[in-house]
């Protein structure tokens, strides 16, 4: 191929950043959510630094001498240039992570994976289903919903937590609930006497929910387990199979389908999930192996 | 309420709907209208078990008093659900306290009388133990579920 060809070539199609270049993002301030989840607040170093992301997304973030962690971004994808993870403390690199103070620089290399089918919810009932943590990686699918608010049917949020002390987003939550165009159910596992609120199962929230199945779009995540009896509920209750996405979680670490730590089945989580269409996976979530 | 208008509720709840009507005439004859205000108990653990309850409004905490650490609430049950079933497995007694925390407006059933109307017509009997089986599957599921505490840092 001539020089000059190859050179127009390069000019017509975007350059895309090196997937493997980490770049540096700073600690904007870091928010104690419960006892052991915080939320990392982060804003780029370059002034002209931002980041396209869509909801369900993760990036990889790399505390510098420590170790690098897939997190799903849990900001508004309407703000570029602040980067919201919520994640749990449990591992060196979040121990880590929760030490940072604000200035503090960390790595940041992404947005990798699916996005939830926003787009594909228009028109429909959009129920979302969240376990625990899992409500970080669908808080940015509900910032874009409401955004566009008109676009949808019935929009539902499904939310279970360990027990009141473990509810994520508590204020935004209380915000959601007082709107009219969005019905809002909590349940938690366990409580003491004195607190008002459900108790129970998330799942068992679903047969109640005021959704029309035949045309609703399901959104779950939360621990596997979790996932897979809400999804029963949601067949049981009518829901297709091809309508409802699971965000699923594996040992991701290169985040481009490149190493295979990821491999469920046929797929790579990295690449080819976070969210899968559960029609698509439904043969590999009871296989032990996968 | 009336007889007449218990029966309607009965045609309209998830549980009984399907019902025969004739059962659900006897059952009308069963039931009557009970208030409880926040922080009344339906029933208590270890008492003997003469009545369920069908919720109409309001929300109920199933509870068990553990030692040390006042009662733990195992679930709450609401509009629509139904409420006890000790009174259909010997030796009849109450497994955990039924407290209401909201005021609810139920029909409490007369198990007894029911259950030997159930010995008399085994068909209705069957109803019975099919809707309550169905009652006890789903709390048995939410139970294992919780016990696997899923949520907890691993």
């Amino acid at each position: 191929m001539p020089i000059r060809d190859v050179i127009n070539r390069a000019e017509a199609e975007p350059v895309l950043p090196d997937p493997m270049l980490v770049q540096p993002w700073r600690v904007r301030r870091l928010v104690r959510e419960t006892a052991d989840t915080f939320t990392l607040e982060l804003q780029p170093q370059a002034s002209s630094g931002q980041m396209r992301f869509k909801p369900g997304q993760f990036n990889m973030l790399y505390v510098f001498g420590v170790g690098e962690i897939p997190i799903s971004i849990s900001g508004d994808p309407a703000q570029p240039r602040m980067l919201l993870h919520t994640t749990r403390e449990v591992g060196a690199v979040t121990r880590a992570m929760r030490q940072l103070r604000p200035g503090a620089v960390v790595g940041v290399r992404g947005p990798f994976g699916t996005a939830w089918p926003i787009e594909e919810c228009e028109g429909a009932d959009v129920v979302i289903v969240a376990g625990g943590i899992g409500l970080a990686p669908l808080r940015p699918a509900l910032y874009q919903i409401l955004a566009r608010r008109d676009l949808y049917g019935r929009v539902v949020l499904l939310y279970g937590a360990r027990t009141p002390a473990d509810i994520l987003y508590r204020r935004e939550l209380e915000r959601w609930r007082a709107r009219f165009d969005l019905e809002v159910y909590a349940t938690v596992d366990r409580a003491m006497s004195g607190w008002r609120g459900n108790v129970g199962v998330v799942t068992a929230l679903i047969p109640r929910a005021p959704f029309d199945p035949s045309s609703a779009v399901a959104l779950v995540c939360g621990p596997e387990v979790m996932m897979r009896f809400a999804v029963q509920e949601l067949l049981k209750r009518g829901v297709q199979p091809g309508a409802i996405y699971i965000s699923m979680e594996r040992n991701m670490k290169c985040g481009i389908g490149l190493c295979g730590h990821c491999q469920l089945g046929p797929a790579f989580v990295c690449k080819d999930g976070p969210v899968m269409r559960y029609d698509k996976l439904a043969d590999w979530l009871q296989k032990w192996e996968a | 309420m009336e007889i007449k208008q218990l029966e309607q509720l009965l045609a309209e709840s998830d549980f009984f709907k399907d019902l025969d009507p004739a059962y659900r005439q006897m059952l009308a004859g069963c039931g009557r209208n009970v208030v409880f205000r926040p922080g009344e108990y339906l029933f208590q653990e270890g008492e003997h078990a003469r009545e369920f309850y069908l919720i109409r409004k309001g929300k109920v905490a199933l509870q068990i008093k553990v030692p040390g650490r006042g009662p733990v609430i195992l679930q709450t049950v609401q509009d629509g659900d139904v409420v006890g079933w000790a009174w259909l497995v010997p030796p009849y007694k109450r497994q955990y306290d039924a407290c209401a925390i909201e005021l609810t407006r139920a029909v409490a059933f007369d198990g007894v009388c029911i259950r030997s109307k159930c010995e008399q017509d085994p068909k209705l009997g069957y109803e019975f133990f099919k809707r309550f089986a169905a009652v006890m599957a789903a709390r048995l599921s939410a139970m294992r579920l919780q016990l696997l505490d899923l949520y907890a840092n691993p």
